[in-house]
């Protein structure tokens, strides 16, 4: 069949979001990278399947799918009897990952993506260097929401409970600029149960794969 | 066993979760106020429920839940076998729902959400609404439905021709927007999202919904 064919690049967080959840599921799939350099993204040809010029986007056979988050929802319910159960088992279990899931959009995303954007983004696609006073309140903003985490990881080794799921996988790539590339990463070192939290996900053979792609 | 919602049904996002109830035709819950004008969503008993401090909260049997999208998930899943299929019927419908949900939840949400808030919910606080935030959040906002308008010119719904979740989700800011801050020129001025409004907001799920809002 082919797999799932990834529009997107390796170097590119969202993107890598669906790559490592299609890796732990064990999917196939292959990647069509897209020149955002050259403003691809913004042509035509791409807007007729992402309207809002985003990336990434997955083709399914004929099925088409945009939105990150909901692309790995779709890898997760689809491969279900392959690879880890990344939705739980229960009801229960699923309904945390979504939880999750949402409190990553609703209260991590904000801050993190702030950081990022001074500390690694900026700098690296458009020469602006970074301002430390909104990477200082962004991180600090980070900081409350990563104490919530602290707390929930204290009780189970992954945020939905003892197991691995896509609640915790969405979160890997903005956690790496911040710690892997920016060197900025003490608000998630400091705290001893997110710092084993992302040891244990940036250590998955999965995400190895994934930045082994974007290099 | 009876669903414990901690919240408030004139909430934006209670009432997110109050629709999707009474579209699955859920009967066994019950709101029980949380009193936002005292700090009640910062002391230590709520806390422990949302530790993010705020609201709704859910308790059905030992699952305590929050987040209002994942809580309507949640329904959805629970009571698949009744009510409106707010998921549709297939994998990919279901898909399709997510993807819509999550435009809501960020495109959508992040410039209605700080509009509201400005026009609203500062006035609650005894705040001035800053016209600069406001200006430059409805602007945003209209060139997202710009993108909703082809869709829904091409769509009845936004995961096509079915009403769902995603529709569903929608449906509280708009009221705020339109009804509460009477700003809803951006969305009430494009004629196929002016009409997914009026169809969606028809429903006998949001009036009833709108009775609660009214009777808090």
């Amino acid at each position: 069949m082919g797999g799932i064919k990834v529009i997107g690049i390796p170097m590119s967080t969202c993107t890598q979001r669906v790559l490592v959840v299609l890796i732990e599921k064990g999917a196939e799939y292959v990647v069509e990278p897209l020149d955002m350099m050259k403003g691809a993204h913004k042509q035509p040809e791409h807007l007729a399947i992402q309207p809002f010029g985003q990336i990434p986007v997955i083709e399914d056979g004929k099925f088409k799918l945009f939105e990150s988050r909901a692309i790995v929802r779709y890898v997760a319910e689809k491969y279900e009897g392959q690879g880890p159960s990344l939705y739980g088992k229960t009801l229960h279990e699923k309904a945390l990952v979504e939880q999750w899931l949402a409190v990553e959009i609703e209260e991590f995303n904000a801050p993190i993506t702030a950081a990022v954007v001074q500390l690694v983004l900026g700098p690296k696609f458009k020469g602006i260097p970074a301002d430390e006073a909104i990477v200082s309140a962004s991180l600090e903003k980070l900081e409350k929401v990563l104490d919530v985490y602290e707390a929930q990881l204290a009780k189970n080794k992954f945020l939905a409970g003892n197991f691995l799921s896509i609640a915790d996988l969405v979160h890997l790539p903005f956690l790496f600029l911040l710690v892997g590339v920016a060197k900025r990463g003490e608000v998630v070192t400091s705290r001893k149960h997110v710092h084993e939290w992302y040891e244990t996900l940036s250590s998955l053979p999965s995400w190895k794969k994934v930045l082994a792609l974007a290099a | 066993m009876t669903i414990i919602i901690h919240g408030l049904a004139a909430s934006t996002c209670t009432s997110r979760v109050v629709a999707t109830l009474i579209e699955k035709e859920v009967v066994d819950y019950v709101i029980e106020p949380v009193d936002l004008v005292s700090g009640a969503h910062k002391k230590p008993e709520y806390l422990a429920l949302q530790p993010f401090g705020v609201i709704p909260v859910i308790q059905d049997g030992d699952l305590t839940l929050f987040e209002s999208r994942a809580i309507a998930r949640y329904i959805c899943d629970k009571y698949a076998n009744q009510g409106t299929a707010l998921y549709g019927s297939s994998l990919t419908d279901r898909a399709k729902v997510e993807q819509w949900l999550e435009v809501e939840s960020q495109n959508f949400h992040l410039p209605i959400g700080t509009a509201v808030f400005e026009l609203v919910f500062k006035g609650y606080r005894g705040l001035t609404t800053d016209d600069s935030v406001v200006e430059a959040n409805l602007s945003k906002l209209s060139s997202v439905l710009d993108i909703y308008e082809v869709h829904l010119s091409k769509n009845k719904y936004l995961a096509g021709d079915f009403f769902s979740l995603a529709d569903l989700s929608h449906l509280p800011y708009l009221h705020y927007l339109i009804h509460v801050a009477k700003k809803g020129d951006v969305v009430t001025s494009k004629k196929h999202v002016n009409a997914w409004w009026e169809d969606i907001s028809s429903r006998p799920s949001w009036k009833k919904v709108l009775e609660l809002m009214a009777g808090n």
